[in-house]
């Protein structure tokens, strides 16, 4: 049986990649790097991990090997944060067009400048249109057992696609949390051996990664598309099969207290427990509140989405984005969000507030103005401000 | 295999992948050019210098030990012309009837 163990949450991850085995790791130790790979690396030396541990010179390079590896058929991990993730950026969309399983462990951190690698969601923002799986984890234990689920996901033949796991950097990363770590035994079995469908092999040569001229261009294109959207129900089986097996369910979308809600508060990542305690303290008032959280944010989740959102109590949606989207309208989850629902006949209001940029802490006073923002709007009709396209911060010294 | 010459998403393989390795043969890039090489036979030496440098293997010695330029795939690049010690290579025009 898994022990509950005070663990730091980065190391957990790590055991995640030893327990399902992986045969090549490849990542670059500079700042803003975690101690998932420095661990994995220990375990590596220390002949208690099987794999090979491509060191290199550069995050661009960490994915190649990566994708490279991947290629020829290795189970790949890598783990990187902010800057490091904005550099392997050109690898990264060469992973997902290539099909290739990479798992990334993405420790969500801002982006410079002025210089900083503390927590918000900047990086994995930037990546949106990458084409990989993205899902997120609000709390150790999710970002252990998420990772385990990436590799069954990912290299699912159904899928093919590289998957990436975000947790806050710092917040989730650098903490000690009591966390569920299964004894090997537990999960083997879990995570069947990866066939790839073409993989590197000098007695069977095949060319990935060809020219794509015009003529080919969109096709391909098309079919990594349909691809993403037809992961989405391995992944719905995936958490199924981790459920049954070891009782902790994981759904696209998740809600609290959003039974007879009127506003509720929609976010992703660790900042939506934090908001649940904030819906907690409201609805001793008697305010009627709830929290949506977007845990699945590639292949998005459309119809959970709106079956969460519309058609029920709720009258105001609150998007709390951990980044700007400059110039446009307030951050990518909220416009995202808003745009879903748009066909909807019977849909909430959505207004998007942006706070917890670059590490800076949410408290309780800051969710409660959040709600209030999402009552103004409700009782005004509209948003509030005179220049309602404004991104809204909460957390500002004016 | 060659490829449908246009193929729908549904037929295009697996992640653009190209299964079955020296299928560049099926694309001839000969119509790039817009000077073609001629070899004056009366100057060649038969050293195969031409043969050497083409970057497209596009140069075929015939039974005679000539080296005849393949005008499916020669690009018209000139470095046969350029190398040819004997100087018995010509680039002309192009013309497409």
């Amino acid at each position: 049986m898994a022990k509950r163990r005070g663990i730091e949450v980065s190391i957990a991850i790590a055991e995640a990649a030893r327990q399902a085995d992986v045969d090549v790791v490849s990542a670059y130790p500079i700042t803003p790097q975690t101690h998932i790979v420095e661990h994995l690396a220990q375990l590596v030396a220390d002949g208690v991990l099987d794999a090979n541990y491509i060191t290199v010179e550069s995050e661009h390079t960490a994915m190649s090997a990566c994708v490279g590896a991947s290629a020829a058929g290795a189970r790949v991990f890598t783990s990187t944060s902010s800057q490091g993730l904005a550099l392997m950026n050109e690898i990264v969309y060469l992973a997902s067009s290539l099909r290739t399983p990479v798992v990334m462990a993405l420790a969500n951190r801002s982006l410079s400048g002025p210089i900083s690698i503390w927590n918000d969601h900047s990086d994995v923002m930037n990546e949106r249109d990458t084409g990989w799986i993205s899902i997120f984890a609000n709390n150790g234990q999710e970002a252990y057992d998420l990772t385990l689920m990436a590799f069954r996901i990912g290299e699912d033949r159904r899928v093919m696609l590289p998957v990436m796991i975000n947790f806050d950097g710092f917040i989730l990363t650098h903490v000690i949390e009591p966390i569920y770590i299964f004894d090997d035994e537990e999960i083997a079995g879990f995570i069947p051996p990866f066939e790839p469908i073409y993989r590197l092999d000098p007695d069977n040569p095949v060319t990935m990664g060809p020219v794509g001229v015009p003529d080919v261009y969109t096709e391909a294109k098309k079919q990594q598309e349909v691809a993403i959207r037809e992961s989405r129900p391995v992944i719905d089986e995936v958490f199924e099969e981790f459920a049954q097996r070891y009782g902790r369910r994981y759904r696209a979308v998740e809600t609290y207290r959003t039974e007879d809600a009127e506003v509720v508060l929609l976010a992703q990542g660790s900042v939506i427990e934090a908001a649940e305690v904030a819906v907690d303290h409201l609805r001793e008032q008697g305010k009627k509140v709830g929290a949506v959280e977007l845990r699945l944010w590639r292949p998005f989740p459309f119809k959970d989405l709106k079956e969460a959102l519309c058609g029920n109590t709720i009258k105001q949606v609150v998007v709390l984005d951990r980044c700007i989207s400059f110039g446009g309208q307030a951050g990518p989850v909220m416009s995202e969000v808003r745009s879903a629902l748009y066909h909807e006949p019977k849909r909430p209001m959505v207004v998007g507030v942006v706070a917890g940029l670059g590490g800076r802490d949410i408290p309780l006073s800051d969710y409660v103005k959040m709600f209030e923002i999402g009552e103004e709007c409700l009782r005004t009709g509209k948003e509030p401000g005179e220049e309602p396209e404004l991104v809204k911060i909460v957390g500002l010294r004016e | 295999m060659k490829l449908k010459e246009k193929p729908t998403w549904r037929e295009l393989p697996f992640a653009c992948c190209i299964p079955e390795p020296g299928n560049s043969v099926y694309y001839k890039t000969g119509d790039w050019k817009t000077l073609r090489p001629v070899v004056d036979k009366e100057k060649c030496i038969k050293c195969g210098t031409c043969w050497i440098f083409c970057p497209e293997y596009a140069f075929e010695e015939d039974e005679y030990g000539y080296y005849n330029p393949n005008y499916d795939y020669c690009k018209g690049c000139g470095i046969c012309a350029t190398e040819c010690p004997a100087q018995c290579i010509k680039m002309e025009e192009e013309v497409v009837e």
